[in-house]
């Protein structure tokens, strides 16, 4: 049931003369731009923005939201992403004008409330971390990475440590070692076993009285506990060096157990997964980060404290290395997250992360016998199945299986991640989906491992497209639109 | 608990087949003295009616800067937004959506991405946008940190101190650990002065990072401006306001080799400085050296356009320690928001916007410079935003007078610039009428009565 307003672009909706907005006439007296402007500072003609109705305009982009699988409308089982269901309360709450209409420069005093919330917030994240210093700033996860890393830098230059070297396993995400450069470090790879976990032989090998930081997913990307931590913790410590926990994975252990107990020092949380606020289709996320008290007096500037007259921004704090963002933070995505704290305290979140645990121990063990799992027959929140034997039989890719499964209704697994596991499908279900879900799925997943190669390889077959041509698409870069290449 | 869709019964049914006696055994890799002993401490939990009652209390707290005469501006603005813009952006299946990497499930996010970054190209007159960064702020420094890797030269970046001071700081605090010297060039008149401007300019500078309308609302001279950085062999990295390219030059024609600009006046609500999005184009040669996700046109197997996700060798997720940037979740529900806007707006829309907030705030000066004890800080043209001086420096009095009032009269300087402690930045969108502004320059014209 497509139709040409959804597989148009906008501007091939374009008619000279229609607008969706009209401004109201000007209530002060009139004078012309070139009246109050230098003629050389203006444009000629106004931006060649496309020109659309109301109506068009609606159903344009309605129709084009109707071509996205997402989790209102799908089981989107994406690993390492945690794609919860994002409560609809926290959305009329985050869009109350109380709370979305404060300008960033408001004085405190006409925003106690909003400083009260991101107080608690604070407060409610140092304590599910173990680690009394928070920020709120950072803007996603990768953001909160990199904030932690330039606070430690800084902790080190101030105590006198030329330290330079960041260390982080072959299986974390990329934006660990991205991170790392980004923040002026040099990175060091350390290995894993082929049980998945931290190879502590080769960190012992890498470890010197340079290492800054030693990064760790825990769990780590496998889905698995490194039940090494405080060894790991342990022998990074002795040498001087920071533990940095990458938290992507907080889903699985909140409330059993915390990072800053089992060794870390400090830590960056994704609200838009652990605590569940939507993802946007690519943000916004954010990023805030716990750090243990000797790392707090560094944390980026301002802090929310409580005094005698109530909640202020504290910008008072020599030590801080600065900013990392404008403004305060992503603070609508943070009422979203102080909602769904709110909503579950300390009963409540262990509840999730051990429905969430449940959930991909249920999938894993319907799934295993004809999807093997390469590392163990239990997992925390998610496990990595590989599609390595099906390619031998029968040349069926972790790819094949991740486009046929959008055929049977269901989001893809994350593929080809994390890069030790050969034709990796990466599986998250988390603890909002019910056992009927999770069945119709493995289900889907059985059936779907049987059906004729030719089949697998052209799939998927019932979305609005079949499989696009990438490769394409990178060699010919076509990144906006013109009029001579919008022939559809 | 609300959200987890299992019974009692369903969970014992998955234990056994799992075949384990409890939830318990499943944790069991977690070593036990890694655990937490006891419980965490946070509040009980709260019900949907509870938590919206709190919620509400605490919103009541706050002034609301909608709902006043607001003139508070600094990159942040009090603009109208249409009500298709919160239809579209509150879609389901739009902002419960992930990163569109599986491109054939994911056809509506990525063809608004394509138009967002089509759309801004339009309004930029630049070859190439990303799909968006985090805000103006981190967008700015990531433009630094690309002319320094295009560039080759990444022993001396040059900015202004007419450049917001936030964006300033974030420079700072990321260029803390490499070999980079940032120079900032004073502005005593409040715009970058050429003259001071190439005595800093060398052969061994990235880039000259300027804004326009700049923090004070003034107008640089970038054609100038970008001659000078170009003569070096240093690229000019532009910090624009969307809304004043309705009116003004586009960044492309003045030879802007990198935009940026904090997306926030595009149809996104002011929301306490966040969520907000980060704009950034550049030119087509610079193209592989963007941080951040960009969505290309391809065809499908039958022939047909799409849309992916492309160019990711750029990205961390393949290239790790040798990516563009660490960036990996944007700011995809402000983007749509902004193409949602920017074609509601057409061009009509746009310039219409900009000539409203361009009038009205020159209105504005000069009610208030009319005022004996008030005067313009600076003479430099300026688009909606200006300085006033007080001169009897009661800056702190005449706000509390005016909120009094249920106007939100300014930003103080004093806490970036401390000869300006005795300044406001006022900020004036299409949104203030003439009683508004009226009743702005009465009270900030009031004498204060004295010892207060």
């Amino acid at each position: 049931m497509r139709n040409r307003q959804a597989t148009q672009l906008l501007f091939e909706l374009s008619k000279p003369g229609l607008a969706a907005v009209q401004m109201p006439e000007c209530d002060v007296p009139r004078r012309l731009p070139e009246q109050l402007l230098p003629e050389s500072a203006l444009a000629e003609a106004p931006p060649a923005l496309p020109e659309v109705s109301e109506p068009d305009l609606t159903r344009h982009f309605v129709n084009l939201s109707t071509q996205n699988m997402s989790i209102d409308t799908h089981f989107y089982p994406l690993g390492s992403c945690t794609m919860k269901y994002n409560p609809k309360r926290n959305e009329r709450i985050a869009s109350m004008a109380g709370f979305s209409g404060l300008h960033p420069y408001q004085p405190d005093e006409t925003v106690q409330g909003m400083l009260e919330l991101l107080y608690r917030a604070q407060e409610m994240l140092a304590e599910i971390a173990g680690l009394p210093g928070v920020s709120l700033q950072p803007a996603a996860g990768a953001h909160g990475e990199l904030t932690a890393l330039l606070t430690a830098a800084a902790y080190f230059r101030d105590t006198g440590q030329g330290r330079r070297s960041v260390l982080i396993p072959d299986q974390a995400h990329g934006t660990n070692p991205a991170s790392a450069v980004m923040a002026g470090f040099r990175t060091k790879e350390v290995k894993s076993t082929s049980n998945g976990f931290v190879d502590l032989d080769d960190l012992d090998e890498k470890l010197d009285d340079r290492t800054a930081v030693f990064m760790i997913t825990n769990p780590n990307t496998l889905g698995l506990f490194d039940p090494q931590m405080s060894r790991i913790a342990q022998r990074v410590h002795d040498v001087g060096g920071l533990v940095y926990l990458d938290g992507a994975n907080m889903n699985a252990i909140l409330g059993v157990a915390r990072p800053g107990d089992f060794g870390a020092d400090m830590m960056h949380y994704n609200p838009h997964k652990t605590f569940s606020t939507p993802h946007g289709g690519g943000g916004p996320g954010a990023g805030p980060i716990a750090v243990s008290e000797a790392l707090a007096p560094y944390l980026p500037s301002p802090v929310v404290v409580r005094g005698e007259n109530g909640y202020r921004l504290d910008f008072d704090r020599p030590k801080s290395i600065g900013r990392v963002r404008s403004f305060f933070g992503n603070t609508g995505v943070l009422v979203r997250m102080v909602c769904y704290l709110l909503t579950h305290g300390t009963e409540g979140l262990r509840r999730v992360s051990e429905n969430a645990v449940l959930n991909a121990n249920y999938l894993l063990c319907r799934l295993k016998h004809f999807l093997p799992v390469p590392h163990g027959d239990r997992c925390m929140h998610e496990f990595v199945a590989s599609a390595s034997g099906l390619k031998r039989q029968r040349g069926l890719t972790a790819m094949d299986v991740a486009k046929r499964l959008l055929d049977r209704g269901f989001h893809a697994p994350t593929v080809y991640f994390p890069l030790i596991v050969p034709e990796a499908l990466m599986i998250e279900p988390t603890e909002t989906e019910s056992k009927a879900t999770l069945d119709a799925f493995a289900e889907a997943m059985f059936r779907l491992v049987e059906e004729p190669m030719d089949l697998l390889h052209e799939a998927p077959h019932t979305t609005l497209i079949s499989r696009a041509d990438e490769v394409q698409a990178a060699r010919k870069p076509i990144l906006s639109w013109s009029p001579e290449d919008g022939r559809e | 608990m609300p959200y987890i869709p299992n019974t009692p019964e369903d969970q014992r049914a998955m234990l056994d087949a799992i075949g384990v006696e409890s939830i318990d055994d499943l944790f069991a890799m977690i070593p036990s003295e890694l655990r937490l002993q006891g419980q965490l401490d946070l509040p009980p939990a709260m019900g949907e009616m509870d938590l919206a009652a709190y919620m509400n209390r605490l919103a009541s707290e706050n002034t609301v800067a909608e709902a006043c005469a607001c003139f508070l501006g600094g990159g942040s603005y009090d603009h109208f937004i249409p009500a298709l813009v919160d239809t579209v952006a509150s879609r389901g299946e739009f902002y419960t959506a992930y990163t569109p990497y599986q491109a054939e499930a994911s056809q509506g996010t990525l063809q608004a991405i394509f138009e967002y970054q089509t759309l801004i190209t339009q309004l930029t007159g630049m070859d190439v946008s990303n799909a968006s960064l985090y805000d103006g702020g981190t967008a700015a420094v990531d433009a630094v940190l690309m002319a320094m890797s295009a560039t080759r030269r990444s022993g001396r970046v040059v900015t202004s101190r007419s450049v917001h001071p936030e964006y300033r700081q974030i420079m700072a605090t990321y260029l803390a650990n490499l070999d980079t010297q940032l120079h900032v060039v004073d502005t005593p008149e409040g715009t970058t002065a050429a003259e001071s401007l190439a005595a800093e300019v060398d052969s061994q500078t990235a880039c000259v990072l300027v804004q326009h309308p700049n923090f004070f609302g003034c107008l640089e001279d970038v054609e100038t401006l970008a001659g000078i950085a170009h003569a070096a062999g240093a690229l000019l990295i532009v910090a624009a306001g969307p809304i004043s390219l309705g009116l003004l030059k586009r960044p492309g024609d003045y030879g802007a080799d990198i935009v940026v600009a904090e997306g926030q006046p595009l149809g996104n609500g002011l929301g306490y400085g966040g969520p907000y999005l980060g704009i950034m184009a550049c030119g087509e040669r610079f193209v592989r050296r963007m941080p951040g996700r960009l969505v290309g046109q391809t065809t499908d197997r039958r022939g047909r356009r799409c849309w992916v996700l492309t160019m990711q060798t750029r990205e961390q997720h393949i290239r790790r320690e040798k990516a563009t940037s660490n960036i990996c979740t944007n700011q995809g529900l402000m983007a749509l928001r902004a193409a949602v806007y920017l074609a509601a707006m057409g061009p009509a829309g746009m310039r219409a916007v900009a000539e409203l907030c361009l009038e009205k705030a020159h209105y504005a000066a000069e009610q208030l410079a009319g005022a004996d004890s008030l005067e313009l800080a600076f003479e430099a043209p300026f688009f909606n935003e200006f300085v006033v001086r007080l001169a009897d420096g009661r800056v702190e009095h005449r706000l509390k007078a005016a909120r009094q009032q249920g106007i939100l009269a300014g930003v103080p300087l004093g806490r970036w610039y401390p000869e300006l402690a005795d300044c406001l930045l006022i900020a004036v969108t299409e949104k203030r009428t003439k009683e508004e502004i009226d009743r702005l320059a009465r009270v900030l014209a009031q004498p204060c009565p004295s010892g207060d």
